[in-house]
């Protein structure tokens, strides 16, 4: 049986992260990456770009074979968990072969979450979380459109988060008529306040884009080819190419029996470590918890993979200079027919007390839409539309809890150069 | 990794003049507008200060670590690069940037981010050539750093310093540049109470290493280089000493030694007391220090005498090469250390190494490096060199220091001075500068030195 000090389980950012935090402590660890991709690794949060063209998918490839060999990492495709005996420390593969394990870290992802629609199984559909997906998409969305002598085909897009929205723009500039169907009151929900939502919402309904919101889909039902999409309202869509973007749930099928506990993902304390001995998790597999300890949603988020996975390689390899992962914040750049949606923290609850306080900007065009929502003076989230910031610097501002208060009215006018101004006496 | 060059900003020297603003979008922008300089400098009017936001080029970048289309990597340059094929303009890197180092330019529709001119003005960022009020500065020190890595370390792992002190540097950095075939000598001090002569039977280092009395160690240097030239052999005598072995207890023999010429490098490793017995008053101790000494009391009000100018001293010997060194300018320090190693095959070298002590100056171990460069840019401790062609020059500009207050309000050990004293201090760094100024200004006559002996007097014969 092979043995490594270090297996990690998933090659995209968490697990990339994680082997770079690892080996920055632990210069001659042996260390595995199992991914159960047959291809170098990609980044699901670039495959709309793949689907759109924008990207050819020989030059997504987030590290290459090189940067492996270079870290001295036994890298391996096709190489998927089937079990984990954490009692015994050591991984069943799909192919039936064992590895031992030192230390092991689990970043095996999400896949896309399927609603319970009457009839889906029936249906062709897509989804989009891998290359293969994405290539499949970019294939219908093309065919959906292009056919010549007849009017263009009609897509529907359940679910309008980053996923749908994306997919959704995609189809409407490859020449599809697009729906949109959203159980939630707005598009993306979760991400963005109602106004923001509104406002993008509207740029989609300009571009030709039925967007329904507060709306659920009952049934689908095979055509032929295609597919009837039948609304609680009654009525029903036709759909050449229905795609499902309803969310994603975390891959953690090989860990039943294992002992790593798992609620709506794999339960972590604050260094990424699991309730079984020696094995940590990272990424869309975790089940994030929220930096602001409250329901507001956390994770799925690609740069808190990225956190996560360097707090487990720290973790893992003992390097001093670990810190506990404070928790997931609410974060997107959102781009959309070529104008920009940000968004950092959560929004102020529906019954807010005295201690929030929201302030808000909302002149028409190049003055763009934006939000503060403080409590106690600090900042907890910030949503704009057509305003820039940074984001990074945001994130840090209310990591670190800093009080802001005297440089509200600031913020709100000239949110980058007062973050900026701020973030250079802080920690410059 | 290899260390790689960097902007820093000196948020004090700033006055928001913009022309590094300017200069970056000339160099950098599509339509010459300063909106797409790629370095920002921003008012915080709440602290009355200027800040900055440009890429830091960082060792570990955040933007490349979540970038999913892997459209940034740091290249062997340290240049965190950009490539405009790959990006997909999804933004998400400035979310990783905590430094707004990468922001959406709407004019260009995408990111941008500082790459130090690399391509057009390398080695030379325009923001920096803008800059007349040396704000912003090209700190090239990480090349020094990535030649001297190369060098083998032969000092042992785990020296016991006290925690921030810089002598473990001075020490690991200069023996890595003497190199293996040295001699050391190490007298009574914290360098070898640091573990430099080793414990227990065995050596704390990997050349020869011995331990002279406080009074003896250029004598007994001298010896062994000359004994080692008899045999034919080209061997470096090394000594690490503090400033009482240097400029009090073993300056009858160090004075000797570079009296007659011997071939010696001798580096003092100066913290201004006996720091390893519990901090005593040296020579070397500032007026008005606080030292175990020189207490704080109804009369007593810390050291009553000003400290003498020892590398003057040394100068007034006319050695081959004395210099002033500081471990906040290393640059500065590994010049000095290759002109000082070279002149020791010549003649008498020695190099004085300003060293604030953690424990007996009373200061956060943190602030070490800090406090050195305080101490230079205050013309506390002045940083010059001496040739004995050429005299003596400055190493960087005295003509506008920063008050003196700014570096004694650093240290615990100068906590109880009242305005007389603070006055006298003042006093006595100004004198100290001018002598100094006067003596850069001389200008050596033909056939003559500014300032020592006439070279045909170097008598010494090491054959006999």
């Amino acid at each position: 049986m092979e043995q490594f000090d270090y297996v990690v389980l998933g090659a995209s950012h968490a697990g990339l992260e994680a082997l770079r935090a690892i080996r920055a402590h632990d210069a001659d660890g042996s260390i595995a990456v199992l991914d159960r991709e047959a291809r170098l690794p990609v980044s699901p949060t670039v495959l709309p770009y793949v689907v759109s063209g924008k990207c050819a998918e020989d030059r997504i490839a987030l590290r290459e074979r090189s940067w492996f060999d270079a870290q001295r990492v036994d890298y391996r495709q096709q190489a998927a968990a089937a079990a984990l005996d954490a009692a015994r420390s050591r991984l069943r593969l799909a192919d039936g072969r064992e590895i031992g394990y030192g230390k092991l870290l689990l970043a095996t992802g999400a896949a896309p979450a399927l609603p319970p629609i009457e009839g889906l199984s029936d249906v062709r559909f897509h989804v989009l979380r891998t290359l293969a997906d994405a290539l499949a998409l970019r294939d219908a969305a093309n065919e959906v459109a292009s056919e010549a002598g007849r009017s263009a085909g009609r897509a529907v897009v359940l679910g309008a988060g980053l996923v749908g929205m994306h997919a959704a723009e995609n189809l409407v500039r490859a020449g599809a008529r697009v729906t949109i169907v959203e159980m939630r009151g707005q598009v993306l929900p979760g991400y963005f306040d109602a106004t923001a939502a509104a406002r993008i919402e509207a740029v989609f309904r300009d571009k030709g884009v039925e967007v329904l919101t507060g709306r659920r889909v009952k049934q689908v039902a095979r055509r032929g080819e295609d597919c009837t999409v039948l609304l609680d309202g009654g009525d029903a869509r036709e759909a050449e190419l229905l795609l499902v973007a309803a969310g994603v749930r975390p891959e953690v099928s090989y860990l039943s029996g294992s002992g790593v506990a798992v609620e709506r993902g794999i339960v972590v304390d604050e260094f990424m470590r699991t309730a079984a001995a020696n094995v940590w998790a990272a990424g869309d597999v975790v089940q994030t918890p929220s930096f602001f300890g409250d329901g507001t949603p956390a994770g799925g988020i690609l740069p808190d993979a990225v956190e996560q996975g360097r707090t487990a390689g720290m973790s893992m390899a003992g390097d001093p200079a670990l810190r506990p992962y404070p928790g997931g914040v609410s974060l997107n750049t959102y781009g959309f027919f070529g104008r920009r949606a940000l968004s950092v923290g959560r929004d102020a609850p529906a019954q807010a007390g005295p201690e929030w306080d929201v302030l808000v900007r909302d002149g028409e065009g190049a003055e763009g839409y934006l939000k503060l929502v403080l409590r106690e003076g600090r900042l907890q989230g910030i949503f704009g539309v057509d305003v820039l910031f940074d984001p990074g610097i945001m994130w840090e501002l209310i990591l670190r809890r800093v009080e802001i208060d005297a440089r509200r009215q600031a913020l709100l006018e000239n949110p980058q150069d007062t973050a900026r101004a701020l973030m250079s006496g802080l920690w410059r | 990794m290899s260390a790689t060059p960097t902007i820093a900003f000196d948020a004090t020297r700033c006055d928001g003049c913009g022309e590094c603003m300017s200069a970056c979008a000339s160099a950098k922008s599509t339509d010459g507008s300063s909106a797409q300089s790629r370095i920002r400098i921003v008012r915080d009017e709440e602290s009355g200060s200027w800040g900055i936001a440009q890429c830091r080029q960082c060792g570990d970048p955040r933007c490349a670590s979540v970038c999913p289309a892997a459209a940034l990597a740091k290249g062997d340059d340290g240049i965190v690069a950009w490539d405009a094929e790959r990006c997909v303009n999804c933004l998400i890197c400035t979310a990783g940037c905590t430094f707004g180092g990468i922001a959406f330019s709407p004019a260009e529709g995408h990111v941008v981010k500082c790459d130090q001119c690399s391509d057009q003005h390398a080695g030379a960022p325009q923001c920096v050539s803008a800059c007349a009020r040396g704000a912003l500065r090209y700190v090239t020190a990480a090349n020094v750093y990535n030649r001297w890595g190369e060098l083998e370390d032969l000092f042992v792992p785990g020296l016991g310093g006290c925690q921030g002190c810089n002598t473990e540097l001075i020490m690991r950095h200069t023996l890595r540049r003497v190199g293996p075939n040295t001699v050391l000598a190490t007298p009574p001090g914290c360098i070898p109470g640091m573990g430099s002569v080793g414990y227990n039977g065995m050596l704390g280092c990997k050349v020869p290493v011995f331990h002279p009395l406080l009074t003896n160690t250029a004598s007994m240097l001298t010896g062994i280089r000359r004994q080692h030239k008899r045999k034919g052999r080209n061997v470096t005598a090394l000594a690490l000493a503090g400033d009482g072995g240097a400029g009090d207890v073993g300056f009858q023999s160090l004075s000797g030694a570079a009296e007659r010429g011997e071939q010696i490098l001798f580096v003092c490793v100066d913290n201004e007391g006996y720091m390893n017995t519990g901090a005593q008053r040296s020579g070397s101790t500032t007026y008005g220090a606080w030292t175990a000494t020189t207490p704080i009391g109804d009369s007593a009000r810390g050291k009553a005498q000003d400290a003498k100018n020892l590398p003057l001293l040394m100068m007034w010997h006319g050695c081959e090469y004395v210099a002033t060194a500081s471990t906040a300018f290393m640059e500065d320090f590994y010049a000095k250390l290759e002109a000082a190693l070279e002149a020791s095959e010549r003649g008498f070298a020695y190099l004085h190494l300003y060293s604030p002590c953690t424990s007996g100056w009373r200061f956060p171990s943190a602030s070490n490096i800090e406090v050195a460069r305080t101490a230079v840019e205050t013309n506390f401790a002045v940083l010059w060199e001496y040739r004995r062609e050429q005299g003596l020059t400055l190493s960087r500009d005295i003509d506008d220091p920063l008050p003196v207050t700014d570096y004694l309000k650093l240290l615990g050990k100068f906590r109880h001075l009242d305005a007389a004293q603070i006055a006298h201090i003042e006093r006595h760094v100004a004198e100290q500068a001018q002598v100094l100024r006067e003596l850069a200004a001389m200008q050596p006559c033909e056939g003559r030195q500014v300032v020592g002996r006439q070279s045909d007097l170097m008598a010494v014969d090491l054959d006999q």
